[in-house]
């Protein structure tokens, strides 16, 4: 079931702060977060986040077409390295 | 057989399934078209006469988007799910299922047919682990 639209989309309250901050004055800072949950908002075009992604932040810049989507999307969690490669062992 | 917007032609159906042969209509919109255009839902589609097809495309033309205007909004979607370079993108790509399913086992719709992968190794290490060890490596 998708979430209500009364309630808006969720953002994580100290994210949205510092985006707040960064829009006011302008600055382009990279903005260092775990909150892969939260959606993002028009407001967050054309900034920076680092989103963790378990290990390290993953840099990702915000477009247009990121809105709605979740900062988490832009982060993959897993790396996949392929099947087989046996020779290695043994 | 009655032509619908030039390419689908339904069969001898009633005219509530024959619908659903246009790509974009199913269930409910078939009924949704035949309540508006006034067709009896139990009409086969041969008895159908011009002004009924009229009727038809007028509908689909007002309030559907059908064949080939849906795939290419789908696939639209998808290259801009791919473009962004989100999670969902990149399973698109990889032909994997998007919403999460599991992979170990089935996904079968999105992975294909079983490609069955030897676990050929190299003499010696086949002999230590005899044939115990299922399919995991191969080399192309």
């Amino acid at each position: 079931m998708s979430r209500s639209v009364k309630k808006g989309p969720f953002v994580d309250a100290h994210l949205q702060e510092k985006v707040d901050k960064q829009n006011k004055n302008g600055s382009k800072q990279v903005i260092k977060t775990w909150s892969r949950r939260s959606m993002i908002l028009p407001e967050f075009i054309g900034q920076t986040f680092a989103v963790h992604n378990g290990k390290i932040f993953q840099n990702v810049f915000v477009s247009e077409n990121m809105v709605g989507h979740r900062l988490g999307e832009f982060s993959p969690t897993r790396v996949f390295r392929g099947h087989g490669n046996v020779s290695g062992k043994k | 057989m009655p032509r619908i917007l030039g390419i689908d032609i339904p069969a001898n159906k009633r005219m509530d399934i024959a619908l659903r042969y246009v790509y974009g209509i199913g269930p409910t919109g078939a009924k949704e078209i035949c309540k508006r255009t006034q067709i009896d839902p139990a009409m086969r589609s041969k008895d159908l006469t011009d002004a009924h097809i009229g009727a038809i495309v007028k509908v689909l033309q007002e309030s559907f988007l059908v064949e080939g205007d849906l795939r290419r909004q789908v696939a639209q979607n998808i290259r801009r799910l791919v473009a962004v370079g989100s999670y969902r993108g990149s399973r698109h790509k990889k032909g994997l299922p998007v919403r999460g399913q599991r992979t170990k086992t089935n996904a079968r719709t999105r992975k294909g047919a079983r490609k069955t992968v030897g676990a050929i190794r190299d003499k010696t290490a086949r002999k230590i682990d005899g044939s115990t060890k299922g399919p995991e490596a191969a080399k192309a």
